[in-house]
């Protein structure tokens, strides 16, 4: 019992971090309707820059702050340069941009920071807990404690300040919003500067659990992330969070007692098609 | 020809013919596919399990592979049709992540060994290598051209373009979308099957990781730079982008970033293809022939 209880937290913790990716790739979704891809290159350049920050200071803030702003301003970038131009093509179009971009970028890291796997020699601030004879390390535990108050402060934000107002106002119709008066490019860029900045707390966050950072850990959640927020609906934030957890649960519980001859990614997306073929418009996601 | 550059030309005609048949599925049938590289693989691998584990020559392995690539090619289509735009691009990356996990992980598809021995083609008793096999590649290339050119003059590919164009209003006059984008995906992914069958008897070994996710990105990257929908376009595409990381190699480490830098710079700055509408060869070609705007 005890063994399934942390197996369960340990599927929490990896959905978490899912969540906290796919959240980026559901706000960019429901704004510019464009699959950003490349979401999950600024996520491992994340994690590269909080590596660096770290090595140089030895303060886990600094690194966190100082790679969540890089990485939102490589988002801003990408938005800028790339994307915003490209809106008037099909959706293809960005579609290609955004993997050429996430190829481009995973090479710089390889370049810059060598092709070998680093560690991140990091101790988190929060300490680990028995609960009931349940041990939960200090690593899921700050998983928990940081997703949960980014969840809330973005919920206060979208729901509760007038930049949220706007937020869900340019979703809506960027166009009409547009005629309303907000100025809508500031509102996507900000959007852009925010999911950016959480993908960067993610990279982190899986750098530090997994005691590894490389090149193309990107890879593996850029479409999984995909298949997230399509399950929950694209678009929709709380059914991307919803997803993750699900999809970290299950895989974790699926590794753990079922044996599967394939893959957890091959899983991942064998349930996204399932779902899709009940529900076409995903978990939440109305059209 | 050396060699080196009979081999590149060799990989550029199999990736052309793929390249066609993502053509026909994404640039006439408007139906957005990521997952193509899949279908390439269910080709190669067929033929590969065909011609070394049943023994049978490459001529009824061939003809064979082609049927069975297309049969998959429709049963994975039936539930793409439930979905559209996005969520079929998303759902066409899960179906290459899954063939690929099959292949890969399925110890009769050759695990993560792959399949090596594969047999090389003989012709009339002759053994097809270098020169030979790009010609064959060649003529199948045209082969393929002609089918596509067929395709866009006939009445079901009069249909895709209507469907591709406003999928509601072609419907309304009695056009099937359900019949016509399975139609297109079938042919499509037959033409897949045959480029991977040729690329199977080509390199003699294939694994999964020949068929992974990037080659699908490779092959729709082909065809919005040759132009989509156009009849060239994906030939043009091929060769400008397998070429490409071969004309890099001496720089080496920085082949791939350019590669990617190359493919970004041109999406962006033409993004409806070299051949395609509004692109700088069409504005040309419209100077000297102001009636040839025949292409779909």
């Amino acid at each position: 019992m005890h063994l399934f209880l942390e197996q369960l937290l340990n599927g929490m913790a990896v959905g978490s971090i899912y969540a906290l990716v796919s959240l980026g790739l559901a706000l960019v979704y429901g704004i510019l309707r464009i699959l950003h891809v490349a979401h999950a290159a600024v996520y491992t350049v994340g994690a590269y820059l909080g590596l660096f920050f770290f090595q140089m200071t030895q303060s886990l803030l600094v690194a966190f702050l100082g790679a969540m702003a890089c990485c939102a301003l490589a988002g801003v970038t990408i938005e800028r340069l790339v994307y915003f131009p490209l809106l008037k093509y099909p959706p293809y179009v960005p579609l290609i941009a955004s993997i050429a971009i996430l190829l481009a970028l995973e090479e710089v890291c390889r370049l810059v920071a060598g092709p070998y796997i680093l560690t991140f020699p990091a101790s988190l601030p929060f300490p680990a807990v028995h609960v009931l004879g349940v041990h939960v390390p200090s690593s899921v535990s700050t998983i928990f404690a940081t997703t949960g108050l980014i969840l809330l402060v973005l919920w206060f934000l979208t729901t509760r300040t007038e930049t949220g107002l706007a937020m869900r106002a340019v979703s809506q119709d960027l166009a009409i919003a547009e005629a309303m008066g907000i100025d809508a490019h500031a509102v996507v860029s900000f959007t852009f500067a925010l999911g950016s900045a959480i993908a960067a707390v993610a990279g982190i966050l899986v750098g530090i659990y997994y005691n590894q950072v490389y090149a193309t850990m990107g890879s593996v959640p850029a479409y999984k992330a995909l298949a997230l927020i399509v399950v929950g609906g694209l678009g929709s934030v709380p059914g991307a969070v919803a997803a993750s957890l699900l999809l970290g649960i299950a895989e974790t519980l699926l590794i753990g007692y079922a044996h599967v001859p394939l893959p957890r990614d091959a899983l991942a997306f064998i349930a996204m098609i399932a779902v899709l073929m009940w529900r076409a418009e995903g978990l939440f996601g109305s059209r | 020809m050396n060699a080196y550059v009979i081999t590149v030309a060799t990989l550029v005609t199999i990736q052309s013919i793929a390249a066609c048949g993502l053509n026909v599925i994404v640039g006439y049938a408007g139906q957005i596919s990521l997952g193509h590289a899949a279908f390439f693989g269910i080709g190669a691998y067929s033929s590969a399990l065909l011609t070394t584990k049943a023994g049978l020559s490459f001529w009824t392995a061939m003809p064979l592979a082609v049927v069975i690539t297309a049969l998959i090619g429709a049963m994975l289509g039936l539930p793409s049709l439930r979905v559209r735009d996005d969520f079929l691009a998303i759902t066409t990356i899960g179906v290459n992540f899954i063939v690929e996990a099959v292949f890969q992980y399925i110890p009769f598809f050759g695990g993560a060994l792959g399949i090596g021995g594969i047999p090389r083609v003989h012709l009339f008793k002759v053994p097809l290598k270098g020169m030979a096999y790009l010609l064959f590649c060649l003529a199948f290339l045209a082969v393929v051209l002609v089918v596509c050119r067929w395709f866009t003059r006939s009445w079901a590919g009069l249909a895709c373009f209507a469907l591709r164009e406003e999928e509601t209003a072609a419907s309304s006059m009695g056009i099937s979308p359900v019949r016509f984008k399975l139609l297109a995906f079938v042919v499509g992914t037959a033409m897949a099957g045959l480029g991977g069958v040729l690329y199977a008897h080509f390199m003699r070994f294939i694994s999964a990781g020949d068929f992974s996710f990037p080659v699908s990105v490779m092959l729709l990257s082909t065809i919005v730079l040759g132009g989509m929908g156009t009849l060239w376009g994906p030939v043009l595409g091929a060769a400008i982008l397998v070429s490409l990381p071969e004309s890099f190699r001496p720089l080496m480490e920085l082949r791939f970033l350019l590669y990617t830098v190359v493919l970004l710079v041109m999406i962006r700055f033409q993004p409806g293809g070299l051949l395609g509408e509004a692109s700088l060869a069409q504005r040309i070609l419209a100077r000297f022939h102001p009636m040839k705007a025949d292409h779909p």
